[in-house]
């Protein structure tokens, strides 16, 4: 493998010039047979793919009104195409947001529309030949979902629900990712995408229980298949294996252990994340999501919280109540919703964040902090694109942005923020989101996390700042690989239960 | 399906370059990997890679970073519990270059 590097900054943050093809050979790998045929997808691309993929395109425009509208609406105004961090860094033309959804429109407009079908040349639209399919796989593996440009469209047009779109439909074909579609099938088989068995999580708990012994003094405990736990705490499975997620899931359970609650982890829902949101696939989105009702009914919990991951608590707070029951709004005709329903206490919010939880007790006077614990850091906090812009926390309007950072604020005495054009509703995805957390990808995500880099790069000139916190274990995973490259040092990366963690007083109170 | 040859024979890897079966591995398979990885195994590394095994063939996975650093340090001496000790023998990141050079499949998801 060729060294990678990270792009220069830019010095005056205007649209690149363009290089076009410049990504056009940045795949990840096509997932074999093997993975494919594990979640029901056929094992390589069929014969008949052409006409499979324009039936399947045509149902999911059936399906998804929203899909329709995002075909037709496009004016090509260009206000999206300067907003996603892959173009900025890539400079290839086709990452732009209006391009990549223009390789499906243009396919759209083929097969869909009259004009299309009569005069093809004169609205751009093209037949769907393999090479067209090839380069669908490429860009549409190049975009993170994290619905930046989105917020800049007038239209409002999801240009991550087009890439989910043209993923399922690749998916349908044969033509799977080896990194989304591998993982979807240990979750599965496993219940995480880790593939951590029961035994090894059971393990490593044991082991963080003595580790925080040893560093507190205090028998704060990490609890296994409790039934009769009030709260079940669905977390994403890198909190159990990897370095700094790991930190924070020490913090939420230090919350637990100081306010009394009693908790439970579950080894069939070891995992927050759900990657058949990142395909597109309903089916498997479901499937993920029902092992977490699964295991709730069956530990009798009253409440549900999720742990610092963004696409698991975009899924939760977006789409579980009609996916599983929880949260308001479940099918009546669904016998084990409506008994989830009733099992779950309503005087809480269903689900909650972890933020929520945190920061509810904090506002009650239930937490209380050594802040100075945390005087050895300058912090800014990194908005993760799935929180800030698929969902919300709190009672009011912008949640997702005051909670995480009033936390921060309550817990130590240093805080910065990073320019306003690339924070809360405007954050720039971390690079690797979106099912692009993978090594095959790692120019990419290098390339991809140059406006982020950017702007951190301005704080830690102006502020000394020298840690960056965020509630996602993708956005954790991420920076700790690439932000080396950019010449800073992989620890300045973090979760905010790490700061809660390192401040908490256990005792008191 | 992608392979690699040592010493006249030939196993296979997927896209990466991990081992497919695990049954394949040995010092000598080891050894080959570590080089395509620009890395010359010490006794520091090989006490890394005996570990991973050993802890594999008993939960069917890698250890957590957490976990891993713990045991390196109980067993070899504290001053090398720690993740940087670890980054400085496999630089690309110990869950998986070690794992790789281990023999053992590469640990997936958000990490």
């Amino acid at each position: 493998m060729s060294e990678i590097t990270a792009p220069a900054y830019r010095i005056i943050p205007i649209i690149p010039a363009l290089k076009p093809g410049a990504m056009e050979s940045a795949r990840s790998f096509v997932a074999n047979d093997k993975i494919q045929e594990t979640i029901g997808f056929p094992g390589q691309l069929v014969d008949n793919w052409h006409d499979r993929a324009i039936v399947k395109m045509g149902e999911l425009l059936g399906k998804y009104r929203s899909l329709k509208v995002y075909m037709d609406a496009c004016v090509h105004c260009g206000a999206c195409s300067d907003k996603c961090h892959y173009f900025i860094g890539t400079q290839d033309p086709k990452n732009m947001p209006v391009a990549r959804q223009d390789l499906m429109r243009s396919v759209y407009r083929r097969y869909f529309t009259l004009p299309g079908k009569l005069f093809p040349k004169l609205v751009g639209a093209r037949d769907l030949t393999r090479e067209v399919l090839d380069e669908w796989y490429t860009y549409f593996y190049q975009c993170s979902e994290c619905r930046r440009c989105s917020v800049f469209c007038p239209y409002g047009i999801d240009t991550a629900e087009v890439t989910m779109a043209a993923r399922e439909i690749l998916d349908s074909v044969g033509y799977g990712q080896k990194y989304s579609n591998e993982i979807i099938g240990k979750v599965h088989k496993i219940g995480n995408n880790l593939g951590l068995p029961g035994p090894a999580l059971l393990d490593t708990l044991q082991g963080l229980e003595e580790d925080v012994k040893e560093a507190s003094g205090f028998d704060v405990r990490f609890p296994i298949d409790v039934k009769g736990a009030e709260v079940l705490l669905i977390t994403p499975s890198a909190d159990f294996f990897a370095e700094p997620h790991i930190d924070s899931l020490i913090g939420y359970a230090k919350v637990f252990h100081a306010t009394g609650t009693s908790w439970t982890l579950s080894s069939k829902a070891s995992e927050g994340g759900n990657f058949g949101l990142f395909i597109g696939n309903y089916e498997h989105m479901r499937k993920i999501a029902l092992r977490i009702r699964e295991a709730a009914l069956e530990l009798g919990v009253k409440r549900i919280v999720v742990g610092e991951c963004g696409h698991a608590w975009r899924v939760a707070y977006s789409f579980w109540n009609t996916l599983t029951g929880v949260g308001e709004g479940a099918d009546e005709n669904d016998r084990f919703a409506m008994m989830l329903q009733k099992q779950l206490d309503h005087r809480y919010k269903q689900p909650v964040h972890i933020c929520e939880f945190t920061w509810d007790m904090i506002e009650k006077g239930a937490l209380s902090f050594d802040k100075e614990a945390n005087d050895k850091h300058i912090i800014t906090f990194h908005d993760s694109c799935n929180v800030a812009r698929g969902s919300r926390m709190g009672e009011f309007a912008g949640g997702q942005f005051e909670i995480p950072r009033d936390i921060i604020k309550a817990v130590a005495n240093n805080f910065v923020e990073m320019s306003l054009a690339t924070t809360r509703e405007q954050t720039f995805c971390c690079g690797g989101g979106g099912g692009l957390l993978t090594d095959d990808l790692l120019d990419l995500r290098v390339k991809g996390a140059l406006p982020r880099m950017e702007v951190l790069q301005q704080v830690v000139d102006e502020h000394g700042v020298n840690f960056m916190a965020t509630i996602c274990a993708i956005c954790k995973a991420q920076f700790t690989k690439i932000m080396p490259i950019y010449g800073f040092d992989r620890r300045m990366v973090g979760g905010v239960h790490q700061l809660v963690s390192n401040a908490i007083r256990l005792g008191a109170k | 399906m992608a392979s690699i040859e040592v010493n006249g024979k030939t196993y296979e890897t997927d896209e990466e370059g991990y081992l497919v079966n695990l049954a394949d591995w040995n010092a000598e398979v080891a050894n080959y990997i570590a080089q395509t990885e620009k890395i010359n195994m010490t006794d520091q590394h090989w006490e890394v890679v005996n570990y991973l095994r050993e802890y594999f063939e008993e939960y069917q996975i890698a250890p957590a970073v957490r976990v891993l650093t713990k045991a390196i340090g109980k067993k070899f001496g504290a001053e090398k519990g720690n993740s940087e000790y670890l980054y400085g023998l496999f630089p690309y990141g110990p869950g998986k270059q070690a794992c790789k050079i281990a023999g053992l499949p590469k640990p997936t998801g958000c990490i």
